[in-house]
C-alpha cells in the first residue's frame, strides 16, 4: 500500500497506540483534577517523569522490580501530589483558575530542575521485566510482548477509572462534587478530603504512565516536558467534560500520530496541533466538550 | 464563575482618560534618568538585553494584565520575529529597520492566525491553545532550513539604521534601543488609557456584560492579541539585532514561561511592573548563571512564591503602598 511495508505500517501504528495510551492516562488525570479542582495541572508532565524516576530509583537502590514499581511509584508520587494539594493548591481556592496553572508550572520547573541537577539530561535505561521480554510473530508484524502489555494495561486502567467514576457510588459523589461542592458538603461528605484524594489519584495515573514508559523511553528529567504540551492539545481537542472522551481522544490521536510517521514523517511532531486547530475551527467546544 | 477573582488584582488606573497620573509621570522620569545614567555604570549589552525583555514583558502584559488573556505561547512571536529579522538582515542584506519591520509583520500575522484560533475558547483553554500552537511553531523552526536548526542564525550584521546610523557602535545601538523601547512603552501606555483600552479592561472584568453592552468582544480581544504579538515581534527583532543571533531558545516554551514570570514578579496589570520584573529576572539569570540548572529551580520557586503570597508583584505592592497607579 503506497509503497509502505505492512511491517512498518503496523509497527508505527503500535507505537502510536502506545503513545496514545500515555496521552489517555495523562488526559484522564488532567480531566479528573480539572473537574474537581478547576486547575489545569501543569506539573502533570513532571510528575509523569517522577513516576519513571521513582521506578528507576527503587530498582537501583532497593532492588524492587518492575511489578513492585507499578504499585509503589504511583503511591509515592500520589502521596507527593497530596502534599502539594494540601500545602499549596488549597490556598488558591476562589482565585482565578490561571493562578493554579502558574503555580503548577512553577512546581514543574522545580521538579524538573532538581532531577536535572542530580541526574543530568541524558537518559537512564530501564530494563523490560523478564516476564515480558521477547515477542510474538503475528505473521504481518512482530509484536513485542512489553508493548502489547502497555497498551492492554493502560486500556484496562482507563476503563476501570471510567467505571469507578461513572458507575459507582464513590464516582457519583465525585461527579456531584464537580457540579456543586457546597451542596455535596451539606450532605455530610468530606469534600476537601475528596479533593486531596482526587488530586493524588490524578497524579498517580500520571506516575503510572511514567512507570509504563520507563522501559520504552529512557528515564530522563525532561521526558514529560514536551509530552505535557501535546497532552494539552489532546485535552483541547477532546474537551474535559467527558471521561470516556478523554480516553478515546488520547488513543485516537496516538494512532493518528503513528500514521503520520508512516506517510509524512516531517509532520509527525505537529500533526496533533494541526488537528487541534481544525477542531477549534469546526467545533470550538472540543469533540466531547460541553460549551464552557 | 462570577465569584472568581480577576487575574490582575491591581487597582485600575484612576488617571484621566488620556494623560498620565502624577505617580506615573514621576516613575517615567525615574526610568528615563536610570536609562540615561546606566550605560556608564553597567555593561551596555546587558542593559540592551534587559530592555528587549522589558519590551517583551510589556507587550505580554498588555494582553494578560488588561484583557485578562494569559498567553503561554508568546515565545513564538519573540523567536519568530527574531528569525525573520536575522534572516532579512543577514541573507537578504536589508537595513536593520526594514529587517525589524519584516519581523514585526511576521509576528503580527502569526498573532492574527493564532489569536483567531485561541479566542474561540476561554480561560484555561485559551492558555493551552496558545501553548500548543507555540510548540508547533517551535517544531517548524526546528525543521525549517532557513533557521539552521540547532545552530540558529549566527553573526547577524547590525548594519546602518536608515543607512547612516552605524549600529555596530555599541553606545549608538544602546540609544537606539532606548528610543525604541520608550516609544513602544508610551504607545502601550496610550493604548491602555484610550477608549479602546477601557473596553479591553471591561472585557477583563466582565466579558458577558461587555457583550451585553453591544461590544463585539472577540474583535477587541483579537485586536489586542495582534497588537501584543506585533510589539513582541518588535522586541524579538530588536533582540536579534542586539545579540546578533536568533536561536531556538527564543521560540522554546521555557521563554513563554519566562515572560509570564517577569510580568508576575513585576506586577500583572501595572504599567511599570513588566519593566521591573524583566530587569529583575534578567539580572538574576546573569548573576546566577554559574549555578546551571539550579536557575530553573529558583525560577520555579519564584513562581510558586509569587502565586502563593505575592500576587501583586513588586510594582503592584508599591502602587498599593502609595495608593496611586504605577
Amino acid at each position: 500500500m503506497f509503497g509502505i511495508s505492512t511491517q512498518a505500517l503496523f509497527g508505527q501504528l503500535l507505537l502510536g497506540l502506545i503513545n496514545g495510551s500515555f496521552y489517555a492516562l495523562l488526559c484522564l488525570g488532567l480531566a479528573v483534577i480539572f473537574g474537581l479542582l478547576n486547575i489545569i495541572n501543569f506539573a502533570h508532565g513532571a510528575l509523569y517523569m517522577m513516576g519513571a524516576f521513582v521506578a528507576y530509583l527503587i530498582g537501583a537502590h532497593l532492588g524492587l522490580d518492575y511489578w513492585a514499581a507499578l504499585i509503589v511509584a504511583p503511591l509515592i508520587v500520589g502521596a507527593f501530589g497530596m502534599v502539594i494539594e494540601r500545602t499549596m493548591l488549597k490556598m488558591l481556592t476562589g482565585l482565578d483558575h490561571l493562578y493554579g496553572l502558574l503555580l503548577t508550572f512553577g512546581l514543574a520547573l522545580i521538579i524538573q530542575g532538581v532531577f536535572l541537577n542530580f541526574y543530568g539530561s541524558s537518559g537512564m535505561p530501564y530494563q523490560i521485566p523478564p516476564a515480558l521480554t521477547g515477542g510474538q510473530n503475528l505473521g504481518f508484524m512482530f509484536l513485542p510482548n512489553y508493548r502489547a502489555w502497555v497498551v492492554c494495561f493502560s486500556l484496562v486502567t482507563c476503563l476501570a477509572t471510567w467505571f469507578v467514576i461513572e458507575r459507582t457510588k464513590l464516582g457519583s459523589y465525585l461527579r456531584a462534587a464537580t457540579e456543586n461542592p457546597n451542596l455535596v458538603r451539606a450532605f455530610g461528605i468530606n469534600v476537601p478530603r475528596m479533593v486531596t484524594l482526587t488530586y493524588g489519584f490524578g497524579v498517580a495515573l500520571a506516575a503510572l504512565a511514567g512507570v509504563l514508559s520507563a522501559p520504552i523511553n529512557q528515564v530522563r528529567p525532561m521526558m514529560g516536558a514536551d509530552l505535557i504540551i501535546v497532552v494539552f492539545a489532546v485535552v483541547v481537542i477532546g474537551g474535559m467534560g467527558s471521561i470516556m472522551g478523554s480516553i478515546v481522544t488520547g488513543f485516537a490521536l496516538g494512532l493518528v500520530e503513528g500514521l503520520t510517521k508512516v506517510f509524512y514523517p516531517e509532520a509527525s511532531n505537529t500533526v496533533v496541533f494541526v488537528i487541534m486547530a481544525i477542531v477549534l475551527l469546526v467545533k470550538p467546544a472540543g469533540l466531547f466538550g460541553r460549551n464552557a | 464563575m462570577a465569584s472568581d477573582v480577576s487575574i490582575s488584582a491591581a487597582p485600575s488606573a484612576s488617571a484621566s482618560a488620556s494623560g498620565m497620573a502624577g505617580s506615573e509621570k514621576a516613575a517615567l522620569a525615574i526610568l528615563v534618568a536610570v536609562l540615561a545614567v546606566a550605560p556608564f555604570l553597567i555593561y551596555p549589552f546587558f542593559l540592551m538585553q534587559a530592555l528587549c525583555f522589558a519590551l517583551f514583558a510589556c507587550a505580554f502584559n498588555l494582553l494578560v494584565g488588561y484583557v485578562g488573556l494569559l498567553s503561554f505561547g508568546h515565545a513564538m512571536f519573540l523567536g519568530g520575529a527574531g528569525y525573520v529579522t536575522a534572516h532579512a538582515a543577514k541573507v537578504w542584506g536589508l537595513s536593520p529597520e526594514l529587517a525589524i519591520v519584516f519581523g514585526i509583520a511576521t509576528s503580527a500575522f502569526l498573532g492574527l492566525v493564532v489569536g483567531a484560533l485561541a479566542i474561540r475558547r476561554q480561560g484555561i483553554y485559551f492558555t493551552m491553545i496558545t501553548l500548543a500552537l507555540a510548540q508547533m511553531v517551535f517544531f517548524l523552526c526546528l525543521q525549517a532550513p532557513f533557521t539552521h536548526g540547532e545552530d540558529g542564525i549566527q553573526s547577524v550584521p547590525q548594519g546602518r539604521l536608515f543607512g547612516f546610523i552605524d549600529l555596530s557602535h555599541q553606545m549608538t545601538l544602546y540609544w537606539v534601543v532606548v528610543a525604541v523601547f520608550l516609544g513602544a512603552f508610551l504607545l502601550i501606555h496610550r493604548t491602555i488609557n484610550s477608549p479602546f483600552g477601557e473596553i479591553l479592561k471591561a472585557i477583563r472584568e466582565n466579558e458577558p456584560r461587555a457583550i451585553s453592552l453591544g461590544y463585539r468582544t472577540e474583535r477587541y480581544k483579537l485586536a489586542a492579541f495582534v497588537m501584543s504579538a506585533a510589539l513582541t515581534g518588535l522586541a524579538g527583532g530588536l533582540k536579534a539585532i542586539v545579540a546578533q543571533n536568533a536561536s531556538l531558545t527564543d521560540v522554546h516554551w521555557a521563554m513563554s514561561g519566562e515572560v509570564v514570570l517577569m510580568t508576575l514578579v513585576g506586577g500583572l496589570g501595572t504599567i511599570f511592573g513588566p519593566v521591573v520584573g524583566a530587569v529583575t529576572i534578567v539580572a538574576m539569570q546573569n548573576y546566577l548563571a554559574g549555578l546551571g540548572s539550579w536557575v530553573t529551580v529558583i525560577q520555579g520557586a519564584i513562581f510558586v512564591i509569587c502565586v502563593l503570597t505575592f500576587r501583586r508583584g513588586i510594582v503592584g505592592e508599591i502602587a498599593r503602598a502609595i495608593g496611586k497607579p504605577l
